[in-house]
Parts: structure tokens; C-alpha cells; sequence
């Protein structure tokens, strides 16, 4: 997938339709995800896995109810064979995410046999379970399968490793951040308004929030710090500058101080055109962080509140 | 080919087209024809089997392209299944007419109007849409491959289905995206998708009947090799290594170089330690026996999502002063590869982008060694580039006038986060989040030394993008809603045009009726050019 898309940090960028696979260039959608706790979901204090997030649940517009009613039947009759997660457990049971009985099932026509009569044959036994709870069972296989295939569905593990105080000692030192920003000032609150991997995303590469096309929490009011602008410099030596629309080889516009619309042709790179992109300096700077100045620098301003 | 003779019958059929008759004379297509593609025909994906996408045309050159002129444009619109037409696929050119797909949709069209001729319209389902990469085109049967996964055959004369055939089961959530490429007696169907970990193949069909000639897994099974290069054979078997894009061949040595998709699960490597052979690799295929005669591999244990599919382009060329025999590869990881096709001996690699940060160096067979550091991690790692990676899909060109190799190129950043830290991980363990981008390229490389010749820096947006090249000495690839001609040796901007969308095929050109056209497909519509006073 392309990281085009200009607006997407702070949210979880996918393909535009969720089954389609990453390897392709196409839009993006960009959607927030919130942090589940996959403890929550599974109770048991084992590692972490991609299965049944509740956004999971939802996207798969499977009955909540019953998806939460099968867990625990599938707990208690299934996973010591099937694993927890209904991965398999090598030697007991095979995977059940992939299976093609949960991936073909519909409402239970196709899991109902096995799960009802067993494969006594095989180590698989009777389940003894009603029709209604194999019809729950069958809902919580098939959000397994659906999750494991949907990554809008994931859920960010603990994003939080850093170190705050030395994150804030490379924010006033080596990042130099604090000759553009204030964390009482316009930083101010930002550790409230996102998640800590939305937050890692929005200052590695910030879109703006202030004015037009501004985009985050509270919109910033007065012109926007992130706007770009652009100087046309025409073949006469005249120069017109303004906000930059858009730009590419043979074509730039802007609007003037006067709020005047104003289009040129280009051929060449002529008339010349500068831009000034005030969030430049944040793509620069991405060459410079070591994996650990992006996690301290993260766990020190989700301490901003 | 005497032209005048071809367009004659060409005309001839198209006025029988349009009363429905289904002409005598069309031949279709013919091996002489796939091995030896006349000027006025783009019978296959790269329009011929090299993959170089260079033509020797040259009634449009550098010094008239100034006059290239639309003629036509024509607009097609979805059957029951609604899937909004966007057109991946090249036109195929036979007979004078075009032959194209969009997900759910194929066409005929009239190449002097842009006019459909028929439609097939594919019934409404449940599979993948992301794309669909064209027609494979054999005797007078069109081959095509639906979401649903099945392969269609259909007539190209009326368009209707000669038979249907199960290649996957759409619920493991295969997409079935790829141009079916012809060689020999042989229709090679791939397959992509890389969510449930499904197990990737290349599979030969029977041009009659469907039947399986033959399936190679694109990943070992127990006792073959490259098993040693997996924990275990269960990780192997659901590694994926999809092949979405057509390979080029080699009929002399009758190798098929295939590009293979990244292992799975994509961004948990925890359960797939090992190289994880035939991921990410280039393939030599024997296509009569689906053997794999030699590969190499470009990543070994992507976790990025690094697919090695992009055009395997052959090139006859001259390495330290020697003729060789060459393959070529912009990789999705950010390098540029050569290697000689006979054997699959390593020649060079080199970087496309500076400063990419996920490896430790290349061995002594100029492979990246992934940086351990650098896998998605829960808390995230700083990856240059990201998944969409340096270049993908939309196809290179090498222009054997320039001795240059032509990509377009990416810089964007992303973080990858490992989601799922199960020892028993499934789908994509991960995602990546897209962290910035320093905007795109269109790089000229010099084969012989991998050094970029030189580029041309968009001034917004712009990465991979589909290039042809003419021994019109020029260059087309596009940018924004532009087509745009450049001057291959040396990137001056000749000509442009405004699409009303993004160019989203392989643009190509042939000769009708004595005059050399350029077709360009973006979103739902074909964009025909020619040149307003044309050479007589
Ligand atoms: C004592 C171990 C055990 C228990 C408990 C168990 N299974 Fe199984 N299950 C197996 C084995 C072993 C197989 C594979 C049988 C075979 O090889 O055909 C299997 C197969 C299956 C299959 C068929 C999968 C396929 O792709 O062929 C389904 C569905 C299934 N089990 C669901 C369940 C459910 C739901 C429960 C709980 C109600 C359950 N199992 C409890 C051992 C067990
Ligand atoms: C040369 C000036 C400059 C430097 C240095 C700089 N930034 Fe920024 N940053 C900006 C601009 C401009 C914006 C956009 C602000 C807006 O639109 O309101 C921005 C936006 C941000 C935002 C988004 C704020 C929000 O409310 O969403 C964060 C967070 C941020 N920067 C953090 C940092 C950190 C951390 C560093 C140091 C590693 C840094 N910046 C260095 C100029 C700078």
C-alpha cells in the first residue's frame, strides 16, 4: 500500500476495501481504531493475538451476544483441544481459523455436523452441546476466521515502551522540537486526544489542524501553521506567492494575499515555483530517530494533558 | 508483415464485426504471433515475452510527439455486479480490436472509436475486487480470471463463456487478480492474497479443456527443497508467495521468470524463521513441467510486505564488456536487481532510494540481510520504505536504444506494528502505518552498473507508475491525471496530456490503419492518441 494519503497519521491507514490485500497500490481509508484490551476479550492472561477484537465482532456483523455466549462454550468444551484462540494445538486439534468449515459457514450449516456428532474416530468427541449453542459456537469460529483476515480489525499491543523523561530531554535537546512547539502551549493537552500509537503517527508526521483542510481535535483557530505556501516566479522576473493549491509539472495554483484564485501554465520547470511546506522539517527529521527517540519521544508526550 | 495488406483485412473485419457477423478471417492469436508480436498488434500483458515494454515504433518520435493528439475517449460502464470500472488491464490489440478487463467486466472495443463491441459482465459475488490485470488471449479464446476465483474462457468474437473453472476457494480469501499469460500450450493462471496465510501456486491450464496441466507451490513441502529454510512444514505450507503479475520468458531457454508475493503471516515472522524460500524471489520455471529450475531470492524473510512481483524484465545485454544473457528487477524493497537468466548467477544490486534503513547489508549474493531490529515490533519500528514499498505492481521498461531501465519510485515512511505476538500467528500479525512521505521518482538506471542515470523529482505525489518505452526515443509514464512523454535519455518533459483520472494501466502502442497510436486507460475510460498530421 501507498502512504499517499496525507491525512493518515494518528489513524490506522488500510486499503479502502478491508478483504483486500496489502500488496496493491489503491486508496487508502483511514480509520480510528480504538485500543482494546485483548485480555478483556479472551480472560486469560495469554499472549497477545489478533482474534475477536470487538471490532472484529462488529465488522463481521455477527450477533455479539451469541459470538460472547460461544466463547465461553468454546472455552469450556473446545479449546483444550483447539487451543484458546482456535489456532490448533499441535497433536489435539487442528486449526480452526482457517478451516474451510468456518470459512464456509453459514449460520451453522456446515459446522453443526462436526461439532454435533464429533469425529470420534479421529480424537474429535461428541460435543453433548444443544442446537443454540452450537449456533453460538459456529459465531464466535467465524469472527476467529474473519479477524485474523481483516487488519482493521488488529489491535496495537502496548505502544508505550519509552522512556517519558528521555523523550522530553531530546524534545528540548538533539529534536530541537521545542524551538517550534510548547507543551504547555499549543502541544498542550495533546496526550488526551489520542491513543498512544495515533499519537506516535501524529508527530512523527503531523497534517496540521489548524485552518482550511485542518484536521485532528480542537481545530486551532487563525490562520493554520501548517498551510503550504508558494512563490511563481514568472519568465519577466515578476513573482506572484500565495497559499499553494496544487502543483505538478504543468500546472500550479494558488490563492493570492487578496484571496484571488490564480492558475499558470508550466513547461519545464518554467515559471519557476517554490514551495514552503512548514511540515517539511518533520519529514526531514524522520532520517534522524533511532527506534528508541520515537518511543521515548511517544511516552513523553502522552504525558501532555 | 506487409501493413497495407493487414489493415485491409483489419477494416474488413471490424465492418463485419459491426453486422454481427463473426469473420472468417480472424485467425486470433498464434504462437508465431505471442513470439513474435507484429507492429500492429499488443497481444499479450507486456505485449511481448521479454516484459521490457518497448516498442520499435517510431512514426511518433521526439521531435513530433508535440502533436499528439487525442482521438478518441470512450467511457464503459459496469454490468450487474457493480464493481465501478477501473482498468488495470492493458488494451490487448488484435484484428484492430481491443480486448481489456476491469474486476467483474471484460470488453471488446472498436480501436478506431473506442466503441464497445461486446461486453461480458461477470454475475454478482462475494470475492475480491481490488483489480483485475487483463486477458490472456490464445487461438480466438480470451482468458480471464474472476474475483470468485474461477478462470473464464471466453469467444472473443461475441464475448460469451466456452467454460468456467475452479482455480481457489474465494473463502480463504485468494484474490484472483492476474492476467493469464500465454506460452506454448500453456495458460499460466496466478493467484494473490495474503490474508489467511494461504498456500501460493502457479498453475498451467489446458487452452481446451481448463484441465491442470500442472501447479507448482510456490513455497517447499516436506522433502523438497528449500524446506530447510522453514521452522517446519506447516509454516511452509501457509507461507502464501502469491503470483499476481505475469513473468516474461525466455523461448530459447524456455524459462518462465516469475516474480513470487511476500511469506505470511506478513508482519509476524516469529513462527517463520529461516529465509523462507520461494518467498519474495525470482523463479526460473520450466513451463512445460512447472519445474523451478533456479531462483533467487530478493528478500530473504521479508517482513514488510515486500513482494518480489514486480516485471522480471529480460534484457540481452553486455556485462564487463560480454554478452549476457540478463534478467532485471526494481524490487518493492527499494533494489534494483540483475542476475543472468541462463543460470540465475548473481550480478549486482543495487540501492534505488537513499538511506533505506531495514538492513544490515547485502551478502556475498547481493541480498539484503534483514535487520532483526528493524522487524514490526507491538511498540513499532521506523521502516524506509513502507509497505507500499520503493516501486510495486504497474510495470518498469527497458529501452534497449538508451541501454536504461525506467521505474518509478516511492519514498514513504511507515511505522509497523506487530499486533500479534501468538507463537502460532495468522493473517497479517501486523499493520503499518503510514508515517510521512518524501514524495516519488521516475528513476533511469543503467542496467550495466545499477547507477541511476537520471531522475526526474514529482513536484507532488508520484511513485510506481507504468512505463513504455519507443524507438520513437521516448519515454511515456504518468503522473497526477497526466500522460506524459519524456526524452529517455536524458528526462526533459516532451509532451503531456490531462486525463480526467490517474493513468491506472500499462499504456501501449501498435499501428492501425498506417499510423502509429498510444492507448492509455485511467479509472473507467481508454484515452486513444495519434498524431494530427501524421508522416506520410
Ligand atoms: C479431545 C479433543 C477435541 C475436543 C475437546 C474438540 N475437538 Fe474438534 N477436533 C479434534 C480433532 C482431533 C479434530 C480433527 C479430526 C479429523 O482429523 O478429522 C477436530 C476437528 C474439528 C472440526 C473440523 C475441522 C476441519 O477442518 O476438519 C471442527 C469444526 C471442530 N473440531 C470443532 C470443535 C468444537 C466447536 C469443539 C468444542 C465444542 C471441539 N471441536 C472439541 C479434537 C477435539
Ligand atoms: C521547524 C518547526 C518544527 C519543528 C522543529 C518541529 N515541529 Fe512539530 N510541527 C510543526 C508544525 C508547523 C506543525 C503543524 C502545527 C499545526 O498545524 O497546528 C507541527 C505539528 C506537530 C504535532 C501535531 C500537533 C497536534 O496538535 O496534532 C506534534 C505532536 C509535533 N509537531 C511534535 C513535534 C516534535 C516531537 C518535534 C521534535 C522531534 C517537532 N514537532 C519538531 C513544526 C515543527
Amino acid at each position: 500500500m501507498q502512504t499517499t494519503s496525507p491525512t493518515n497519521n494518528g489513524f490506522l491507514c488500510v486499503p479502502l476495501r478491508a478483504s483486500a490485500p496489502l500488496r496493491e497500490i489503491r486508496l487508502l481509508s483511514c480509520v480510528f481504531i480504538a485500543a482494546f484490551t485483548l485480555t478483556a476479550q479472551t480472560g486469560s492472561g495469554e499472549k497477545a493475538t489478533i482474534s475477536a477484537t470487538p471490532a472484529a465482532v462488529t465488522a463481521s456483523k455477527e450477533d455479539p451476544a451469541a459470538v460472547d455466549r460461544g466463547s465461553k462454550i468454546f472455552a469450556g468444551h473446545c479449546a483444550s483441544c483447539h487451543g484458546a484462540t482456535a489456532k490448533g494445538i499441535t497433536g489435539k486439534g487442528v486449526d480452526l481459523v482457517r478451516s474451510l468449515y468456518v470459512l464456509d459457514d453459514e449460520k451453522g450449516i456446515l459446522l453443526t455436523p462436526p461439532i454435533r456428532d464429533g469425529r470420534p474416530d479421529k480424537g474429535m468427541p461428541k460435543s453433548g452441546l444443544t442446537d443454540a449453542e452450537i449456533l453460538d459456537v459456529a459465531a464466535w469460529l467465524r469472527v476467529q476466521s474473519y479477524g485474523a483476515g481483516h487488519r482493521t480489525t488488529y489491535t496495537f499491543l502496548d505502544v508505550l515502551t519509552g522512556d517519558a523523561k528521555k523523550g522530553e530531554a531530546y524534545f528540548n535537546g538533539a529534536g530541537k522540537c521545542n524551538t517550534c512547539h510548547s507543551p504547555t502551549g499549543d502541544l498542550k493537552g495533546l496526550g488526551s486526544r489520542y491513543t498512544p500509537q495515533q499519537l506516535q503517527g501524529r508527530w512523527l508526521s503531523p497534517t496540521g489542524r489548524g485552518g482550511a483542510g485542518g484536521r485532528g481535535a480542537a481545530a486551532a483557530t487563525g490562520p493554520s501553521r501548517s498551510q503550504k505556501t508558494v512563490v511563481v516566479t514568472l519568465a519577466n522576473g515578476q513573482t506572484v506567492s500565495g497559499t499553494l493549491d496544487r502543483v505538478d509539472d504543468f500546472n500550479v495554483t494558488l490563492h493570492d494575499a487578496s484571496g484571488a484564485f490564480r492558475s499558470f501554465t508550466r513547461d519545464n520547470g518554467i515559471p519557476k515555483v517554490a514551495v514552503t511546506d512548514p511540515l517539511k522539517i518533520h519529514i526531514d527529521m524522520l532520517r534522524t530517530y533511532t527506534d528508541a527517540d520515537m518511543h521515548n519521544m511517544t511516552a513523553y508526550l502522552v504525558t501532555l494533558k | 508483415m506487409n501493413k497495407q495488406a493487414f489493415s485491409y483485412a483489419a477494416a474488413a473485419a471490424a465492418i463485419l464485426l459491426s453486422v454481427n457477423v463473426t469473420p472468417a478471417s480472424a485467425q486470433g492469436v498464434t504462437k508465431e504471433m505471442l513470439l513474435h508480436p507484429s507492429s500492429d498488434t499488443w497481444p499479450s500483458f507486456f505485449g511481448d515475452y521479454s516484459g521490457r515494454r518497448f516498442s520499435a515504433l517510431k512514426e511518433i518520435n521526439s521531435t513530433n510527439v508535440g502533436n499528439l493528439s487525442l482521438e478518441w475517449a470512450a467511457r464503459y460502464t459496469p454490468g450487474p455486479a457493480g464493481t465501478a470500472v477501473n482498468i488495470k488491464s492493458p488494451a490487448l490489440l488484435v484484428n484492430g480490436i481491443l480486448y481489456f478487463t476491469s474486476p467483474n467486466n471484460g470488453w471488446a472495443a472498436d480501436a478506431r472509436t473506442g466503441r464497445e463491441i461486446w461486453h461480458y459482465a461477470y454475475p454478482p459475488n462475494t470475492g475480491n475486487t481490488n483489480g483485475n490485470r487483463g486477458f490472456g488471449y490464445y487461438g480466438n479464446w480470451l482468458y480471464m480470471e474472476t474475483p470468485d476465483g474461477n478462470l473464464v474462457c471466453l469467444n472473443a468474437a461475441d464475448g460469451k463463456e466456452r467454460w468456467k473453472i475452479r482455480i481457489t476457494d474465494p473463502k480463504l480469501d485468494y484474490t484472483t487478480t492476474a492476467a493469464p499469460i500465454v506460452v506454448g500450450n500453456h495458460i499460466l493462471v496466478g493467484v494473490g492474497g495474503d490474508h489467511l496465510d494461504n498456500p501460493g501456486f502457479i498453475e498451467s491450464v489446458d487452452p481446451e479443456t481448463g484441465a491442470t496441466q500442472w501447479k507448482t507451490n510456490t513455497t517447499p513441502r516436506k522433502g523438497e527443497p528449500g524446506i530447510e529454510t522453514w521452522p517446519d512444514e506447516y509454516a511452509a505450507a501457509h507461507a502464501t508467495g502469491q503470483t499476481w503479475i505475469p513473468g516474461s520468458y525466455d523461448p530459447d531457454l524456455n524459462l518462465y521468470y516469475l516474480g513470487t508475493g511476500n511469506p505470511n503471516p506478513v508482519m509476524a515472522e516469529q513462527s517463520r524463521k529461516g529465509d523462507n524460500l520461494f518467498t519474495c524471489s525470482i523463479l526460473a520455471i520450466n513451463p512445460d513441467t512447472g519445474k523451478i529450475v533456479w531462483y533467487y531470492q530478493a528478500t530473504p524473510h521479508d517482513t514488510h510486505d515486500w513482494d518480489s512481483t514486480e516485471s522480471v524484465i529480460m534484457i540481452d545485454g553486455q556485462i564487463d564488456g560480454k554478452p549476457r544473457k540478463l534478467v532485471a528487477q526494481a524490487n518493492r524493497n527499494g533494489y534494483f536487481y540483475v542476475l543472468d537468466r541462463t543460470n540465475g548467477e548473481h550480478i549486482l544490486t543495487t540501492p534505488m532510494l537513499e538511506g533505506m534503513n531495514w538492513n544490515l547489508g547485502l551478502n556475498a549474493k547481493g541480498q539484503p540481510i534483514p535487520d532483526p531490529a528493524k522487524y514490526p515490533k507491538p511498540d513499532g519500528s521506523l521502516v524506509f520504505p513502507n509497505s507500499g514499498g520503493a516501486t510495486n505492481w504497474a510495470s518498469a521498461s527497458f529501452d534497449p536504444e538508451t541501454d536504461l531501465f525506467y521505474v518509478g519510485v516511492a519514498k514513504g515512511w511507515s511505522v509497523y506494528y506487530q499486533t500479534d505476538t501468538d507463537d502460532h500467528p495468522e493473517g497479517y500479525g501486523g499493520v503499518d502505518s503510514g508515517a510521512g512521505s518524501e514524495g516519488g521518482s521516475l528513476l533511469a538506471i543503467d542496467y550495466r552498473t545499477g547507477k541511476i542515470t537520471w531522475k526526474h523529482d514529482w513536484p507532488a505525489g508520484g511513485g510506481a507508475a507504468h512505463m513504455l518505452t519507443t524507438a520513437g526515443h521516448l519515454l511515456f509514464t504518468g503522473n497526477g491525471n497526466n500522460i506524459i512523454a519524456f526524452d529517455p535519455s536524458n528526462g526533459k518533459i516532451l509532451w503531456h496530456s490531462g486525463l480526467m483520472g490517474t493513468p491506472s494501466n500499462g499504456m501501449t502502442t501498435y499501428m492501425l490503419d498506417g499510423r502509429q497510436h498510444l492507448l492509455v486507460g485511467a479509472g473507467d475510460s481508454l484515452y486513444s492518441f495519434a498524431l494530427n498530421h501524421p508522416v506520410k
